[in-house]
């Protein structure tokens, strides 16, 4: 599947910026985190700032986006409407709570259960956003409960580390958001391990074969294609990229997304002050490189059973 | 409405296509780009058609594949066209993924078509499509894909025999045949029966409604193909050319 830049920021910023806006909510209603006007200010302006800036940037391919509205309508049948309607969802329960937060000193009673929906849509949007590349049975390395999981535990990692950093930055939360990095860490590094893993096995259910329903006949090869240039669907599906060059990138997104944070975790713990807060950075920005990269080949290794009939063996 | 129709009805139309008669001219890609320069989905985009990067939206395109049978022969096998569209699947997952409504199949006749109206180019469908069926327009913003010439089967101002979509009408070989397919007794189905039409990629569970006919059996019996025995022709006919070749035979 051909990466566009758009989905890769819209999945990476809006995931992040959901877990960064889950974790803040669900550590201050349990009282890990105190509603400090500071971290209100810079924990909300981020996440929210993020969420939109992914949504919007999703709605930049869109041939179409001032009709962009409608695509809530369909949640019946629809993952993607799905997430629209739950993303749209989280903003007034969040806002509340920000608000209560930041203005009121306040995030018990009506406050603190705002932040409780904030907290479960959040959650829901990031699944429905795995959804709608797990429900499609045209790309098989997709098809998958791995899809979903993955992009949760991707989301509320990311949103763990850079929690982290914020709340150094403040000096609030004490130790908790690097432990839970610490733990988040190598969970979602497995998680996505063993999605590589799956993926990476042989054979496919689908074969040039079994698109043209001549395997019966024998063994099928592409002798001419439709037309000498690449069509839409060529474009769009086409993209394959290099075994080895994807293992490479896949040793990169490792390193930037889950061993330098983890690394960098750990001193923030064994250490403090200053180079606490430093590390904690690098972490939060080795880990958006790590995910942009991640992101990418969740895309380029992906392939769609129509190539099958351009040629793809299966 | 991308849930799709509850209460079907019994017909399904779509179109039969015979691989074994199909030669692969693409007259019928041809004829449907035609018809679709007006009429329900048109225009299709073409973007520099004589310059660098030509491209285009086309609902039909034909393909062309070599199925070989190597344990009867080194060079045992056949060539086969295959024209590929939208094969209005009975389960299409294009219209449930669609989040605007604009993806929807027809009650009446199992027509799967797109609303230009209500598309806003997500291009899920098309993702969602193991067909490949369903193109983007990036002059309209809006997704494309084979109406089964709507426009045409129910249209009282074409004579009843034009009443069939373009490509049918245009393949020179009768390899194309149109009719509904949830009526057992409609020359489609008995032809989809006799022939043992298949689905593509059935086990994708998509449930096309369009039919494949496989190309008939080849017999084996060797080459057809005997030389031309020029010593035979070379026998002179009448009586006095064949005195001449015998005083030359001499």
């Amino acid at each position: 599947m051909h990466p566009a830049l758009s989905v890769i920021i819209f999945t990476t910023a809006s995931g992040t910026g959901y877990g960064l806006l889950l974790l803040l909510i669900l550590l201050n209603i349990n009282g890990y985190l105190p509603a400090s006007r500071g971290l209100g200010i810079a924990g909300f302006g981020i996440s929210l700032t993020l969420i939109t800036v992914g949504l919007l940037a999703s709605t930049f391919h869109l041939g179409h986006p001032e009709r962009a509205w409608r695509a809530l309508s369909q949640w019946r049948s629809s993952w993607l409407s799905r997430e629209g309607v739950v993303a749209v969802a989280t903003y007034p329960v969040a806002l509340m709570f920000a608000i209560g937060w930041i203005f009121l000193g306040n995030t018990s009673g009506i406050w603190g259960l705002s932040g409780f929906a904030a907290v479960l849509l959040a959650g829901l949007t990031v699944a429905c956003t795995g959804m709608i590349y797990a429900s499609l049975k045209t790309i098989p390395q997709w098809n998958t409960s791995l899809t979903p999981i993955n992009y949760l535990a991707l989301a509320l990692t990311g949103g763990a580390v850079w929690l982290m950093a914020l709340t150094q930055l403040f000096g609030l939360g004490g130790n908790l958001p690097a432990l839970l990095s610490v733990i988040l860490l190598p969970l979602a590094w497995a998680l996505k391990q063993s999605y590589w893993t799956l993926i990476d096995k042989v054979p496919g259910q689908h074969t040039i074969g079994s698109a043209t329903g001549l395997g019966a006949l024998g063994e099928v090869t592409l002798l001419e294609p439709p037309h000498t240039e690449p069509n839409f669907v060529q474009k769009e599906m086409g993209f394959k990229v290099a075994r080895r060059h994807a293992v490479k990138l896949r040793k990169t997104a490792v390193v930037l997304a889950f061993i330098l944070p983890l690394a960098f975790t750990v001193g923030v713990l064994l250490t403090g002050g200053l180079l606490a807060t430093l590390l904690a950075l690098l972490a939060a920005i080795s880990m958006v490189a790590g995910l942009l990269t991640e992101r990418w080949l969740f895309f380029a290794e992906a392939t769609h059973v129509s190539m099958l009939y351009y040629g793809n063996k299966g | 409405m991308t849930m799709l129709p509850e209460n079907p009805s019994q017909k399904k139309l779509g179109l039969v296509i015979d691989l074994d008669t199909c030669v692969g001219c693409h007259a019928c890609a041809v004829s449907c780009k035609e018809w679709n320069s007006g009429g329900h989905a048109a225009p299709l985009p073409d973007t520099n058609p004589y310059g660098k990067d030509p491209d285009g939206v086309w609902f039909n395109r034909i393909h062309t594949y070599e199925v070989s049978q190597p344990e009867l022969g080194p060079t045992a096998g056949q060539t086969v066209h295959m024209p590929r569209s939208c094969l209005h699947c009975e389960s299409p997952e294009c219209v449930t993924v669609c989040p605007t409504g604009a993806s929807y199949k027809r009650a009446e006749d199992g027509i799967v078509l797109v609303d230009e109206d209500k598309c806003i180019g997500c291009k899920l469908c098309s993702w969602a499509c193991a067909y490949g069926a369903r193109e983007y327009d990036p002059d309209g913003g809006v997704m494309k894909k084979c109406t089964l010439c709507v426009d045409r089967i129910y249209n009282e101002n074409l004579s009843e025999s034009e009443r069939q979509p373009s490509c049918v009408t245009t393949c020179p070989a009768g390899a194309r045949h149109f009719g509904d397919l949830g009526d057992a007794e409609s020359e489609v189905s008995k032809l989809v029966d006799e022939r043992g039409g298949f689905d593509l990629m059935a086990e994708i569970g998509f449930k096309p409604t369009n039919k494949y006919l496989p190309p008939r059996p080849k017999t084996n019996s060797g080459s057809s193909y005997r030389p031309l025995n020029i010593d035979q022709q070379a026998t002179p006919d009448s009586r006095f050319l064949k005195w001449v070749d015998r005083l030359f035979s001499r």
